[in-house]
């Protein structure tokens, strides 16, 4: 074991994959000599060759066309997208390229060894774009796997894991927990199952379940709620597409209460998806309804950051209205 | 690197512009209109048994071409789209390549499949969507692939395969095979984002990637005044620091010679060429389409007396390669060839409803097979109102 945060473990993921297999490859805007603006690609290209890690055109659509026909060709692409408020423009290369080329071709071609890593989310002053969590755009693609992780520990295993899975990704990094999130990691290779949630701490009275940097203000909440004598049953998703149904069900039969927490605008955000699923699944089980505590349906603002972010305070609230609905 | 004194030698003191059209870049011609190869002008590599393969090619795809339009007027298939009027571009190209070669096409492109090798069956099997399609019946019609033969599978989106097509040279060059990738586009389709992302990278980056425009005049309706200013797409090769030719796209010799020469230097260099091939699409953009809306039979019929298949067999013809015997003959070969797969392909049954699933992922993921059981668990109340119903396949 090590301690790492975030950013090494990210680093160390792709180091250690890249040792292993000679036809990963890592790439994007300041990816190569620079380490990438946050650095998870630092030292990568000393090690592995220009030829391996290397700075594209500043062109995400570029990126990711470029990244499709790699990995159709049988190299194992892992593109980073500089912030995830940038990915739009290669909206359309991962809609329609990514996530149907192996539906498409009837699996004659497929780009199942391409991994698509960006920064996602707020709290770090970004403003409108830097702060995005564009999640929800991609779960209603089928083809695709979302993934995001919460702390060093899941990043390194679910990225190894993304790596090895025979599907393309889209892998959202929390950059607020870039370094502010440390932990024990072991140094060699593992993986972490996708599509499998986890439950974080168990409890009885209500769930509460989210995914990435949202995890830590949940866990701040679930304390407040404990010191309140109420016992929250905390979940992280950790695989948004295709997602552990059963976890979150078992969970909420038990508990009876299901709050869900996003950075994303609540209106088409993720957890609308989770509400209606676990509404056919759990409904003689609910106590409560199912509550939502997510950004506002805004931009991400920059001044009034603080106000619009779903923080423990919102989350706490829709604990007690949920518990004494 | 930019550099203080980097313009030190080359500077002007008046404000004098470089003109929009000072790129008049020249065309490649080596066959002239009847036939004949012009004075002086370089020679392809090219045997009878080559030309004999181009111009069987040629042949067939005029008679799937038409085949394939009658079928389609008489209902039996939704859609289709012909090659007519650039099958010496198409063919000429795909002839200078390897066969280990990766074709990516737009879509107009499906005589450099036939001249790979696909089978009149599988060509069948694709535009009746039947379960013998490799593509499991999921696409329209002509959206043809195949891996054996080294061509993508087409995806209607345009331009898209542009910057796949860097990216999967890139992956040959890293992977040390003697092979690049071809990428075909029309002159419509390097309007999008992707034409410009793509071949940035290529030269960027280095990688062996043929990038062969097919400029035939037309996008649907808009005609190519109406799609750039400026001298078509060649110059565009030239800013982003690629080595680019013009080619008269109705000229196979010309054609295939622009092509042999870049392939060569593609390899040798790791770096990607542009050939833009000046040709026209004699039919309408699709079976949806009526170029009567927007050009005339006058315009059609001066591109029609220059077709490079005509002209390709009168040389063949002059070299004594080819007779108006072997001619008749061939034709009526593919006429009663196409016809009976045709007959075949269409009584072929649909894929079985599983590959409704399938493919999405490497795997069928759960909530998908739990869809299919829903899904098959309805079709079994209501069998008369889908086709799998029908077919009796769910009970």
């Amino acid at each position: 074991m090590a301690q790492m945060n975030l950013l090494h473990a990210i680093n160390n993921a792709l180091d250690l994959a890249m040792e292993k297999n000679e036809r990963v490859l890592c790439f994007g805007e300041d990816v190569g000599h620079f380490g990438g603006v946050f650095r998870s690609t630092s030292g990568l290209q000393d090690k592995y060759g220009k030829g391996r890690c290397f700075n594209t055109p500043l062109t995400e659509q570029g990126i990711i066309g470029f990244a499709n026909g790699l990995a159709a060709q049988g190299a194992v692409p892992v593109a980073e997208i500089q912030f995830a408020d940038y990915i739009f423009p290669a909206f359309d290369q991962i809609v329609n390229e990514t996530a149907k080329f192996r539906y498409r071709s009837g699996n004659e071609f497929n780009v199942g060894s391409l991994v698509i890593r960006t920064p996602y989310g707020g709290g770090i002053a970004g403003g409108l774009y830097h702060s995005q969590s564009p999640e929800a755009y991609f779960t209603g693609t089928p083809g695709l796997k979302v993934v995001v992780p919460r702390n060093p520990y899941q990043a390194k295993g679910l990225l190894t894991a993304c790596i090895n899975d025979d599907n393309p990704v889209v892998f959202f990094e929390p950059k607020r927990l870039y370094r502010a999130s440390v932990g024990e990691v072991p140094e060699e290779s593992y993986e972490i199952e996708l599509g499998k949630a986890e439950v974080v701490s168990e409890g009885n009275d209500i769930t509460l379940l989210g995914w990435g940097a949202q995890m830590e203000v949940i866990e701040q909440a679930a304390q407040m709620a404990k010191d309140e004598g109420i016992s929250c049953e905390v979940i992280d998703l950790r695989t948004l597409l295709p997602w552990d149904v059963d976890t979150v069900a078992q969970s909420v039969t038990k508990t009876g209460r299901l709050i869900i927490s996003h950075e994303a605008p609540i209106t088409g955000g993720f957890s609308g998806e989770i509400s209606a699923t676990i509404s056919d699944k759990c409904f003689l089980h609910l106590e409560s309804p199912i509550g939502r505590v997510c950004g506002l349906d805004t931009p991400y603002p920059l001044i009034q950051e603080k106000e619009y972010v779903a923080d423990k305070y919102k989350i706490f609230e829709a604990i007690k209205a949920s518990v004494n609905f | 690197m930019n550099r203080p004194d980097s313009n030190a030698g080359n500077a002007i003191h008046q404000a004098s512009f470089t003109a929009g059209d000072a790129l008049n870049i020249p065309t490649l011609k080596v066959l002239d209109p009847q036939g004949t190869i012009i004075d002086g002008a370089q020679m392809p590599a090219i045997d009878e048994a080559l030309a004999r393969r181009i111009y069987d090619t040629m042949t067939y795809i005029r008679v799937l071409d038409e085949r394939m339009v009658a079928s389609q007027r008489q209902g039996r298939i939704s859609f289709y789209m012909t090659c007519i009027g650039e099958e010496a571009s198409v063919i000429g190209s795909a002839a200078a390549l390897s066969e280990d070669d990766m074709i990516m096409a737009q879509y107009r492109e499906h005589a450099a499949l036939r001249y790979r090798g696909f089978s009149t069956d599988n060509f069948m099997n694709q535009m009746f969507s039947n379960a013998k399609d490799l593509g499991k019946g999921r696409q329209m019609p002509i959206h043809y692939g195949s891996n054996e033969l080294n061509y993508m599978t087409i995806s209607s989106p345009l331009a898209t395969q542009i910057p796949q097509a860097s990216g999967y040279a890139y992956g040959q060059k890293m992977q040390g095979v003697d092979a690049l990738t071809i990428c075909y586009f029309g002159e419509g389709a390097a309007s999008e984002g992707d034409f410009h992302a793509g071949l940035n990278m290529a030269a960027v980056l280095r990688s062996p990637t043929i990038f062969y425009c097919r400029n035939n005049g037309y996008a649907i309706s808009t005609g190519t005044d109406e799609q750039y200013a400026g001298d078509g797409i060649a110059p565009r090769g030239i800013g982003y620091g690629i080595e680019t030719i013009r080619v008269d796209g109705n000229d196979l010799l010309a054609v295939l010679l622009a092509t042999q020469t870049a392939r060569e230097f593609a390899l040798k260099h790791n770096k990607p060429v542009l050939i833009e091939a000046m040709s026209y699409r004699l039919g309408a953009h699709s079976t949806s389409d009526d170029p009567s809306g927007y050009r005339s039979k006058e315009e059609e019929e001066l591109w029609a007396q220059i077709d490079g298949v005509l002209r390709f067999k009168t040389w063949m013809m002059n070299q004594g390669w080819w007779s108006e015997e072997e001619d008749s003959a061939l034709f009526e070969k593919y006429r009663t060839e196409i016809l009976s797969a045709l007959k075949v392909a269409e009584k072929v049954g649909p894929p079985s409803l599983e590959e409704i699933v399938t493919d999405v992922y490497s795997d069928v993921p759960t909530h998908l097979s739990n869809q299919l059981t829903d899904l098959k668990a309805h079709i079994a109340k209501y069998p008369d109102a889908y086709p799998s119903g029908k077919n009796g396949e769910s009970h």
